[in-house]
Parts: structure tokens; C-alpha cells; sequence
């Protein structure tokens, strides 16, 4: 690739243990022949400060892995290794407690950890203010648009004091203008807090848009199909013509996975 | 940074815009809004009721009308004595009820976190649920006499077992993705049912105390109708005692009374439901 790095490109670091690896992961459900295979030898690694976006048609296990990452569920074969209490997940949907204030909710991170009143009060308004919501902490959850409503769940995610931020699909709810938004603040907050991030998406453009790396995985059971460097400079935009022609091979690439499918699928 | 001023103003006219300018009502028309159905609805029954009297089927010595059962209803409330058969009512109520809530708690807990136990027990606390509570005082005397303790034993078990279900609902359909989230945030066992699970069911559990109080409310006569104990006089002994006397106004107030305890406990339910859902947004308050 000829395109030039700009100095902040990547807050990547070199040469240092990965802050997730997967070695060779499988991971089943059910058991005997109704077995589902979900993952197959996933190997994959993000390095600290990396943002790696996860590509895949439905059904490739993308949910799946990072629920395994995030140890709320457990690898059939392979390892991953992950410090557990420096992880962050956020999920699709803003996953807020509806009997809670919106500062409230940020505060449960702290909370679990057994911070004082007081502090958890302070930082809650601290982390609110990086996803520009200082003015809602009194606000309910039901009282926010959608949009509004993942920048608190970011803000819980970051509350967290993690390293590592697996997003499963964060976005994906959103109309096109708010989620361009929302892309700005993810890279800005990635940038400012050195995060490494696991990025799952559908969306081939949000994934060329963030990722120092965009990984592809196969559909049924999941394996990694291919790792596509994106070494765009940043800040990118969605619509710009660079961003378009990866997204343009890469989609390639995804519809020929899918059109294996429709060849296996074929009957005899 | 000009660009990440420009983000922040452009989130901000976003959320303006996303942001609905709902108000609520003002406390006058809610409070129209809720007393002319009551209104109109004791309008109608005081119609009919003296429609009925009119009929002429019964003598107005045992069916009383209207004007005669409200002066005599008058009559009463100056009376000291209604307030002591009042008191004992209440005071029975409220024991029975949160001897109830204790009972239904402990067992929802105990039925909702271990497993064998629910599958053992599960359909037999829908059984009692649906137990008339009257069949248990032959038993209850047996037991108790002819005690309070006859009459509070029925009323927690009328009451316990909705308040117990309740819990076990709220419990079981607490949304699995905030399950999720509190494990990410890192609670787990107790403290996740702290701060997630019990939280999550509270509104079934509402829904449980509100059922409950029917029933322990319903047990509670029928109780004070089998079970008259001497010289304690409650609202079902002032009930029993009007039918022998064949004191038709008597009888008819004593049931407005009761009547009207019942809806005003339920309102208090209803209004605390109320409450609970336009904090967490699950109905929509028309502006």
C-alpha cells in the first residue's frame, strides 16, 4: 500500500504482547450430529491500541467470538488470552437499566468495583462529558434517542477503566448521520484513551472506516478468511473514494464466501 | 480541536432534535381526568340500586335504598364504635399482609434460585393461588380456634402465594442482555441480584403485592365472618351481625365500607404501577 501514515493513524505499539490473541479457537453448540459448529480455529490478534474490525455475512460466529473474548461464554477448543477484568463489551442494543438515571448507569461500572459515593458521582459526569452528554445525567434512559442512548453505554463501557473495547455491532441501530457521528467520537475517544478495540460489524464501509484492520471471517462455522490492512490516513469519511474502493474489494471477497454457500446449499 | 467542536455541536443538534417536547398534564386535568370515570361510575350504581329498591321486589326493610344506607353509612362514621371494628380490621389487614409479603419473599427467593426446589414447587404455589381461601378454615379453626391467628393463617395463605409468583415472574424474565451487562460490569451472585435482578423484576413483583392484597383483602372477610372472636368487633363481625339483626341499612354500609377500602388500596397499587412505569418509560404519558 502507497498510502502515506499519518503521524496518528494508529496508536498501535509493536513488538508487545497482544492485548487479545485467540489461538486456533472452536467453538461448538449443542453436541453429536445436531452439533453447530460456530467458530472453527479462529486465530486472530489485536495489538494494544489496535482497532481491529471483525467483517462477516450473518451467521459467521461474530457475536459468538466476542462473547467468548469477553468470557461470558467458554471456547470449545483453542485458547484466548485476554486480561478479563480489563475488558469492556458493548452489545447492539444500549443494554441500560431502565430503573436507573443515566449518570446511574455509568456509576454501575464503578460500583462493581466498590468506589464511593461521592468519586463514582464525579466520574460518571467525567465520562459523560466525553461522549458530550454532561447535561443528561438526570435524565432516564427511556428520555434518550437511540443514539444518545449508546453514548452512555459507551460511556459505561469506558467507565469500566478497560483497555480492551469489544463492540458487537454497536452502531448498526442507528440512521446513517448519527452513526458518521459516532464514528468520529469512537476514533477520538480510541485515540485519546489508546484503546484496543474488537469491532464487530456487517457493514463493510464502518469497518474500512475505523479499522487499522479489517478481518473477514466465513460464514458456517466462522473462520478467518482474510486480513485486510487498511492504511488509510485518518481521520477517513465513510463516503470518500478511497474508503469506497477497499470496501468495493473487500465486499468482493465477502460475496464470494456467501456464493460458496449458495453452492454447497445446491441440491445434487 | 475545531473539528471535535464541530462533532460536539452537531451531536447536540441532533439530540435536539431526537428529543420529543412531551409535557405532562397539568394536575388539574389529571385529577379531572381521573375522578369523573369514579364519579360517573357511583352515579350509575346509585341509579340502578334505586332503580332496583323502586322495583318494589324486596320490602325496604331488606333491601335498603340508597338514602337510607348513606344516612345510616353518615351515622356510623360518627361513631366511635365503627372506628375500633375499623381498626381491628386494618390492623389485621396490614399484619396479614406483610406477614404475607415476608412469606411470599422468602419463598420466591428460595423457588427462584434453586432449581430442584421450582420444579417440585412450581405448579403447587399456582395450586394455592388458585385455592378458594374459605376451604381452609374449617382447617385453620382446627388448628388455631376460634383466634386471630385462625384468621392471619388464612390471610398468608391467600396472599403469599401471588406475591411469591410475582417475584419468581420478575425474576425469570429479567432481560437476558442485562443479565449480560451486569456480568461485563462484574457483578456477579448476590451483588448481580442486587443490582440487576431484583431491580428487573420489580414491576411483576408490583403486579404480585397488587394481586396479593385481593386476596389476603378477600381472606380477611371471610375470615371475620367465620371466625367471630367476643368482644373484638371488626367490619366482618359488624357484617355478620347485621344479617341476624336483619339491619338491612347496617349490613349495606358495612359492605360500602369495605367496598371502598378495597378500591382505595388498589388505587395506591395502581398509582405506585403507575409511577414505576413512567420511570422506566415502559408506557407512553400522552401530552
Amino acid at each position: 500500500m502507497s498510502a502515506p501514515l499519518t503521524e496518528q493513524a494508529t496508536g498501535r505499539v509493536e513488538g508487545q504482547r497482544p492485548a487479545v490473541r485467540l489461538e486456533a479457537v472452536s467453538k461448538l453448540y449443542g453436541q453429536g450430529r445436531t452439533a453447530l459448529q460456530a467458530l472453527d480455529q479462529v486465530s486472530l490478534s489485536v495489538a494494544p491500541g489496535e482497532f481491529v474490525c471483525l467483517l462477516g455475512a450473518s451467521g459467521c460466529g461474530k457475536s459468538t467470538l466476542l462473547s467468548l473474548v469477553a468470557g461470558l461464554d467458554r471456547v470449545s477448543a483453542g485458547r484466548i488470552d485476554v486480561d478479563d477484568s480489563r475488558v469492556a463489551l458493548m452489545f447492539q442494543e444500549p443494554a441500560l437499566f431502565p430503573w436507573l438515571t443515566v449518570s446511574a448507569n455509568v456509576e454501575m461500572a464503578l460500583r462493581a468495583k466498590g468506589v464511593g459515593k461521592q468519586e463514582r458521582r464525579d466520574r460518571a459526569a467525567e465520562f459523560l462529558d466525553i461522549v458530550h452528554l454532561g447535561g443528561f445525567g438526570k435524565k432516564r434512559p427511556h428520555e434518550l434517542s437511540g443514539g444518545m442512548r449508546q453514548r452512555v453505554a459507551l460511556a459505561r463501557a469506558l467507565a469500566q477503566d478497560a483497555d480492551v473495547l469489544l463492540m458487537d455491532e454497536p452502531f448498526g441501530a442507528l440512521d446513517a448521520m448519527t452513526r458518521d457521528l459516532l464514528h468520529d467520537e469512537l476514533e477520538r475517544i480510541w485515540r485519546e484513551r489508546s484503546l484496543s478495540v474488537l469491532f464487530v460489524t456487517h457493514n463493510v464501509r464502518e469497518a474500512v472506516r475505523l479499522g487499522d484492520r479489517v478481518v473477514l471471517l466465513s460464514s458456517r462455522p466462522g473462520r478467518v478468511v482474510e486480513d485486510f490492512p487498511v492504511e488509510l490516513p485518518r481521520p477517513r469519511r465513510t463516503d470518500s473514494g478511497e474508503v469506497a474502493e477497499l470496501a468495493g474489494e473487500i465486499t468482493g471477497r465477502l460475496r464470494q464466501e456467501v456464493l460458496r454457500h449458495a453452492r454447497q446449499e445446491e441440491p445434487a | 480541536m475545531t473539528t471535535t467542536d464541530t462533532h460536539a455541536q452537531q451531536l447536540a443538534g441532533l439530540d435536539a432534535l431526537e428529543l420529543g417536547t412531551g409535557h405532562r398534564a397539568g394536575l388539574a386535568s389529571r385529577l379531572w381526568a381521573g375522578l369523573w370515570p369514579i364519579a360517573s361510575a357511583v352515579v350509575i350504581v346509585l341509579a340502578v340500586w334505586q332503580a332496583v329498591v323502586w322495583a318494589g321486589w324486596w320490602p325496604e326493610y331488606v333491601f335498603a335504598g340508597p338514602v337510607t344506607t348513606l344516612s345510616e353509612l353518615g351515622h356510623r362514621l360518627g361513631d366511635p364504635e365503627f372506628y375500633t371494628a375499623l381498626t381491628v380490621t386494618m390492623r389485621r389487614a396490614v399484619t396479614g399482609f406483610a406477614l404475607a409479603i415476608a412469606v411470599g419473599l422468602v419463598v420466591g427467593a428460595l423457588v427462584s434460585r434453586i432449581g430442584p426446589l421450582r420444579r417440585a414447587t412450581g405448579s403447587l404455589i399456582t395450586g394455592l393461588q388458585t385455592m378458594p381461601s374459605i376451604a381452609w378454615f374449617p382447617l385453620a379453626i382446627l388448628l388455631f380456634g376460634l383466634s386471630e391467628s385462625a384468621i392471619l393463617f388464612v390471610v398468608v395463605l391467600g396472599a403469599a402465594p401471588s406475591i411469591a409468583n410475582g417475584l419468581i415472574t420478575g425474576v425469570d424474565y429479567t432481560p437476558p442482555i442485562l443479565l449480560r451487562a451486569g456480568h461485563m460490569l462484574g457483578f456477579r451472585r448476590i451483588a448481580l441480584y442486587r443490582h440487576v435482578i431484583l431491580p428487573a423484576s420489580l414491576p411483576s413483583f408490583l403486579a404480585g403485592l397488587k394481586q396479593g392484597w385481593a386476596f389476603a383483602w378477600r381472606s380477611l372477610m371471610a375470615g371475620e365472618l367465620l371466625v367471630i372472636i367476643a368482644n373484638q368487633a371488626s367490619l366482618g363481625e359488624q357484617l355478620h351481625y347485621a344479617r341476624e339483626l336483619a339491619d338491612s341499612p347496617g349490613l349495606l354500609a358495612t359492605m360500602i365500607v369495605i367496598l371502598v377500602i378495597g378500591i382505595v388500596v388498589d388505587r395506591v397499587f395502581g398509582l405506585a404501577d403507575d409511577a414505576l412505569r413512567r420511570r422506566w418509560g415502559l408506557h407512553q404519558v400522552s401530552a
